[in-house]
């Protein structure tokens, strides 16, 4: 297990490097730069060759981008043209936000999606399956970011019960008690959530209902009907814990799409994380900050495949790797 | 294997005859009396879409002339004539359809047990794929009839009715530069849906030559291949597209272009690698042996005999695709990242809706709904048609 984790690890070096290089290229050619945002119209040419040079901007694309692979070996980041802060640093104060958000999405979709698949896989055919299926597939067709304004629009702006966007409270925060303070936290991330997650969980449900249908079909559970079990015990005890191995390499898979999606909802809900972030660096081609994101979003890419093997193998014994 | 079946009779109830008079009434009916859902559904299809065509005639017939030439000016455009060309297939489309159910062709058994009429008949018992169908059809053929029904030119700025709520006149209400929404809505329908058919196209295309040229080429082509779909995978998709876009600030008239082409080569790997893992699974199997034991040559094996077989996958993967490549376009549009005003599809509207969301709700709500509608329809499509084209889910 430990050398197949190490190997899988090696082989996502030359993918970041790949990933990396091509982002790196596409900033380059893209027209433009960021030193243009610094630019007056009454700047000598002195002025404007200063501010080239202090983001290394004069040198060869070549050299540049050997520099970059360079420090990159180091865990060495460089520093946000814009913000004029280490890169680590800036993403080091998003990645937490955007963590919480998915984590907290993640703990709500599957328990409620594994759920509604149970139910709909149990009753195939039936009325309540095809309701389900049907208002599942309405949310998994729904794109988020209109979720999260039609939210917004009830909630916020029609009934007035929870927060419009942001982390916590911009003015009464820091006056709150402990517990005030988590309620705020916690109500902040009510819609968010519910707009990233709901596409998710309706997903979920599907491949759950699916793999469910799949598992009924095996000998195994016709024969533990076959001795008299319950149908309860049937299902709770031999069909779905089967069903759900499939399911959990969908959670390892689910957090680099949850990642993605934050994009357009921290964008909504003005989040403070990584989703936002790389939204403005690309905006400001803030070069050591983008590539700094799509670094940390392709690590996510290839945790999340490693958790899902890993996670697949401790549930299921069948599975040995090397 | 699918049991040979024999070819019944098919019945031709009288009351299907009314479908002659009124297209997708006769499958109502007589789906009605059967208690058959596939028939209840169809004829609800077809009465929709006899619906819009009767629409565009009785809104876009009397002043065709207009449609065909004042609105560009005094040129003739090109959009009202494929609008009109549209019509006329439609129309004999649903005709067709109706006189199929009412005059069944007699099949010979060979014919009814072919895969393709199994397909149909499978596809045809489920209701929902039948839904997705219809419901696809519909909106296809609402953007496709947009110069006809629209009441309103989409981008004529009018200072009177500003944001003024849904009525009889406005149907989805107007916008804050007073344009009538439902006009906009039927035109950012066209570009919409034709970003994701082109789109897909585009990657079908890509993926399925770049799967077959790494099953047939083995060895280090298929090692270098696989590596780079396994590199454009570990980028999320919605990410790559925003830097892209962001970067490049796509400008001017062929910005819908430029978008069409950066989402369709970003969208292929997921279908090189169906087709390549279904080709190596061909590639041993008894029909290609004997193809090469019949001297053919590799190009043709590849397109007569391997290309085809893989197809039917690679369709359901589109149909799903589509509702996923909008969604996409409705996320950059949604950040102003999408086609360039004054052309609109369904995010760059919401996109616009976003501001006013106070005080215009619709403006948001209505495109929103839209792209529900049509990404829900092709999801249901897809799944209809796996379950139709995969014979192992067949008969379950």
């Amino acid at each position: 297990m430990a050398r197949y984790i190490l190997r899988k690890l090696l082989l996502a070096i030359p993918l970041i490097i790949g990933v990396v290089t091509i982002i790196f290229f596409l900033v380059e050619l893209s027209p433009g730069n960021v030193a243009d945002k610094f630019f007056t119209p009454d700047m000598t040419p002195d002025v404007r060759a200063l501010i080239v040079h202090k983001y290394g901007l004069d040198q060869p694309m070549m050299v540049r981008y050997l520099l970059m692979l360079k420090n990159l070996a180091t865990f060495d980041f460089g520093v946000s043209m814009v913000q004029e802060r280490p890169v680590f640093d800036v993403i080091m104060q998003a990645l937490p936000n955007t963590l919480l958000l998915s984590t907290v999405t993640l703990i709500v979709i599957f328990p409620t999606g594994i759920l509604l698949g149970t139910l709909q896989g149990v009753r195939q055919g039936s009325v309540s399956d095809t309701g389900i299926s049907l208002t599942s597939l309405f949310f998994y067709s729904m794109p988020s970011f209109w979720l999260a304004l039609m939210l917004q629009l009830l909630f916020t702006l029609h009934w007035h019960i929870l927060p419009t966007s942001g982390l916590h409270d911009t003015v009464m925060y820091d006056f709150m008690s402990p517990t005030q303070k988590l309620v705020d936290r916690a109500e902040h991330l009510i819609l968010p959530g519910i707009a990233m997650g709901l596409a998710s969980a309706a997903g979920t449900a599907r491949y759950m209902r699916s793999s469910l249908l799949e598992v009924i079909r095996q000998d195994y559970i016709r024969t533990a009907r076959a001795k008299g079990l319950p149908e309860r015990t049937v299902i709770g005890k031999h069909a779905v814990r089967n069903a759900l191995l499939p399911i959990i390499t969908l959670m390892g898979l689910s957090l680099p799409f949850l990642f993605s999606g934050s994009v357009l909802i921290e964008y909504i809900f003005a989040w403070p994380g990584m989703g936002r972030l790389i939204v403005n660096a690309i905006f400001s081609q803030d070069t050591p900050l983008i590539i700094g994101c799509f670094f940390v979003f392709t690590l996510v890419v290839v945790a999340g495949n490693l958790l899902a093997d890993i996670a697949y193998a401790m549930v299921d014994p069948r599975i040995q790797y090397d | 294997m699918t049991a040979i079946v024999k070819n019944r009779e098919v019945q031709a109830p009288q009351v299907t005859r009314v479908g002659l008079v009124v297209p997708g009434l006769g499958h109502l009916l007589a789906g009605l009396a059967d208690r058959a859902g596939g028939a209840i559904i169809t004829g609800v299809g077809l009465l929709s879409l006899d619906a819009a065509l009767l629409w565009a005639a009785v809104s876009g017939f009397p002043r065709l002339h207009d449609v065909l030439f004042s609105a560009s000016g005094g040129r003739l455009a090109i959009h009202p004539i494929i609008a009109l060309i549209a019509w006329l297939v439609t129309l004999i489309a649903v005709w067709w359809a109706s006189y199929r159910r009412a005059f069944p062709r007699q099949l010979t058994d060979a014919e009814f047990n072919s895969n393709t009429q199994v397909s149909l008949r499978q596809f045809y018992r489920s209701q929902t794929g039948m839904l997705g169908l219809y419901g696809a059809l519909f909106l296809v053929v609402m953007a496709l009839l947009a110069p006809l029904i629209a009441p309103f030119e989409p981008n004529m700025v009018s200072l009177t009715p500003k944001e003024t709520p849904p009525s009889w006149l406005y149907l989805m209400g107007t916008d804050h530069f007073g344009r009538d929404l439902f006009s906009r809505v039927l035109y950012g329908g066209r570009i919409s849906l034709s970003i994701g058919f082109v789109a897909v196209g585009i990657a079908a295309t890509i993926g399925t030559s770049v799967g077959a040229l790494a099953a047939f080429g083995g060895g280090w082509v298929d090692r270098g291949l696989m590596w780079f779909v396994d590199l454009l995978l570990s980028l999320p998709r919605l990410v790559l597209l925003l830097a892209i876009t962001g970067l490049f600030r796509l400008k001017g008239a062929e910005s819908l272009f430029l978008l069409i082409a950066i989402l369709g080569l970003t969208g292929w790997m997921g279908v090189a690698r169906i087709v390549r893992s279904q080709m190596l699974s061909f590639k041993e199997q008894d029909f290609v042996q004997a193809a090469r034991a019949l001297g053919f040559s590799d190009v043709r094996i590849l397109f007569r005999h391997l290309i085809p077989n893989a197809l039917s996958p690679v369709i359901v993967y589109c149909s799903l695709a589509i509702g996923s490549t909008m969604l996409t376009e409705a996320g950059l549009s949604f950040l102003g990242l999408g086609v360039s005003p004054p052309t609109s599809t369904w995010g760059s509207i919401i996109n616009d809706g976003r501001d006013l969301l106070i005080n215009a709700p619709w403006i948001a709500t209505f495109p929103g709904l839209c792209i529900v509608a049509a990404v829900m329809s092709f999801n249901l499509l897809g799944d209809g048609l796996r379950d139709a084209l995969d014979p192992k889910l067949r008969g379950s």
